[in-house]
């Protein structure tokens, strides 16, 4: 650009100013995309872990992408003050009574898949404490994760894809896949006798990862918790065969004779437990304490109930509370948000976000 | 215009730079921390909050120094098209730095989450929870910020090319110092 005033201000017409004017922005620019990872596609991201959801259930506007089909209900947990020594957060103080809305569902990105496919469930719940605070936790049925870190899960993904040509996934891909993680082996020897349950009131639900209390006395302690069920199967109650949607309707006619509770139990680590590793159990014999009872007395249809527009993200923590070291937490955080936000603005029917196919999508990354 | 020293105030150079630092520290965490599934996303989290508050707070106080403490007139011989540009930029930086925290807050509140600013620490909701309200303030957010970088981009630009072609103490006026004319 000329200067119309180099009378007044001599310029100095040095093309190394030039350069450096441009390159100074240029190089912002350039490390800010390297940050937002627009210059390493192979970066795992949580845009590429919902992708990789979406190539393998389709996509569904409005649902989550993973746990899709699932059910709303609300109650209460009563806290008996025994986890009060161990966290200030105020869901476990003495006689507390904090109000839930929680949602039961099965894994996957499908909102349509039958309940009999997977033989986990899950429970998410949101705390909604007294002093404005929450607490969000979303659980499995299952002891144990498959694996430890988002790296591996995102391997796992997309092992899991269904080939185009049978529309399931190919066995030889999963079968490399595990003989690639041996951490899957605890995982893989659970899911060996686990069976779909009949019911989400009579399954016992796992936080998996490790999360870290604070107590009054400003101790830290890395605990697990779970929730134990007080219903339990009927002898040789099964999953109905052929029915695909029996658990919302098992739920619906539970509650009509009355409230369902689980225990709320939290296991305190040992020194050198691991923490940062879900694939891994920590000793039956560590310290665990009853903090309370969860009580659902309600459900309602996840189109219109009140856990629709929660996003269960598990750090979503109170004082008293807060995350481990545990890789999976991030992962799991950062990947929620990104659902949470794909599904929201399909409810807002936002330009380019209104999809109605179920098909893959072409603009998911490679 | 009463400034005669031809440099901004102190108070609104301290102000300046320090805000400078945190706003561009800031659209980094952000743009780290949507990209980000490694422990980086939750500490970089824990840092966004409070500093987009704290960044609020300072734009409040700096628009006050600014009403205060008018700046240095710009040069009598820029023209018009660029003087535009000066005002309409610094117009704009002023309304994303009190719009971006505000925008981050309302999403937040729309989401229904808890606005931690630490572990105890929180902030109430400005926003009634709705998913339509999420997710457009979501989106306003990175766009806004997108649009901030921009702006940030051009008034380095500018500032060096006053610096360095000009050299009419645009620059001088902020750094501090020496002032040529």
């Amino acid at each position: 650009m000329p200067d119309p005033h180099a009378a007044t201000a001599p310029p100095a017409r040095h093309p190394g100013a030039w350069a450096l004017i441009l390159a100074v922005p240029a190089a912002c620019a350039l490390a800010l995309a390297y940050v937002g990872g627009w210059l390493s596609p192979q970066r795992l991201t949580p845009r590429r872990i919902v992708d990789q959801f979406q190539q393998n259930a389709g996509v569904h506007p409005g649902y989550r992408r993973n746990h899709a089909k699932g059910v709303c209900v609300a109650g209460y947990f009563q806290s008996n003050g025994e986890a009060a020594p161990y966290s200030v957060a105020q869901v476990f103080a003495p006689g507390q009574r904090t109000p839930v809305v929680g949602r039961f569902a099965i894994p996957g990105g499908n909102p349509y898949a039958p309940d009999g496919s997977v033989p986990i469930r899950s429970m998410a719940l949101r705390f909604a404490l007294a002093n404005g605070q929450q607490w969000r936790t979303g659980m499995n049925s299952m002891p144990v994760f498959p694996v430890a870190t988002p790296q591996a899960f995102f391997a796992q993904l997309q092992a899991g894809q269904p080939d185009p040509a049978t529309g399931k996934p190919d066995p030889k891909k999963l079968a490399a896949f595990f003989a690639a993680h041996p951490e899957t082996a605890a995982f893989r020897a659970w899911a060996k006798t686990a069976k779909p349950s009949a019911s989400f009131a009579t399954d016992g639900y796992w936080s998996l990862d490790a999360f870290v209390f604070t107590g009054p006395d400003g101790q830290r302690h890395a605990v697990r918790w779970r929730v134990v069920p007080e219903a339990v199967d009927a002898t040789g109650a099964a999953a109905p065969a052929g029915q695909p949607d029996y658990l919302d309707a098992d739920l619906r006619q539970r509650l009509a004779q009355g409230p369902l509770r689980w225990k709320l139990l939290v296991t305190l680590a040992n020194p050198g437990d691991p923490t940062n590793d879900a694939t891994k159990a920590w000793p039956d014999d560590r310290r665990t304490i009853t903090a309370g009872t969860l009580v659902v007395d309600s459900e309602q249809a996840q189109d219109s109930g009140p856990c629709r527009d929660i996003n269960y993200d598990p750090t979503v923590l109170p004082d008293g509370i807060a995350i481990s070291d545990d890789p999976l937490l991030p992962a799991r955080s950062a990947a929620y948000a990104d659902s949470y936000l794909r599904r929201t603005s399909e409810e807002a029917h936002l330009p380019g976000t209104a999809r109605v196919d179920t098909k893959p999508q072409a603009e998911a990354h490679p | 215009m009463n400034n005669t020293t031809g440099l901004f105030a102190l108070p609104a150079r301290i102000l300046h730079w320090l805000m400078a630092a945190a706003i561009l520290a800031m659209l980094f965490i952000g743009v780290g921390m949507v990209a980000s599934v490694s422990e980086r996303h939750a500490w970089l989290l824990r840092i966004h909050k409070p500093l987009g508050i704290a960044i609020l707070l300072l734009a409040v106080l700096r628009l006050a120094v600014r009403l205060r403490n008018p700046p240095p007139p710009l040069p009598a011989d820029l023209p018009a098209i660029q003087k535009l540009a000066a005002h309409a930029s610094h117009w704009l930086l002023y309304a994303l730095m009190i719009a971006m925290p505000l925008v981050g807050w309302a999403m937040l509140s729309a989401g229904g989450y808890p606005v931690m600013l630490g572990e105890s620490l929180r902030l109430p909701p400005i926003f009634p929870a709705g998913p339509v309200a999420f997710a457009v303030l979501r989106h306003l957010h990175g766009w806004l910020a997108m649009l901030l970088f921009l702006t940030f981009l051009a008034h380095l630009g500018a500032a060096l090319y006053h610096g360095l072609i000009r050299r009419d103490g645009v620059l001088a006026s902020m750094v501090g110092g020496r002032r040529q004319s």
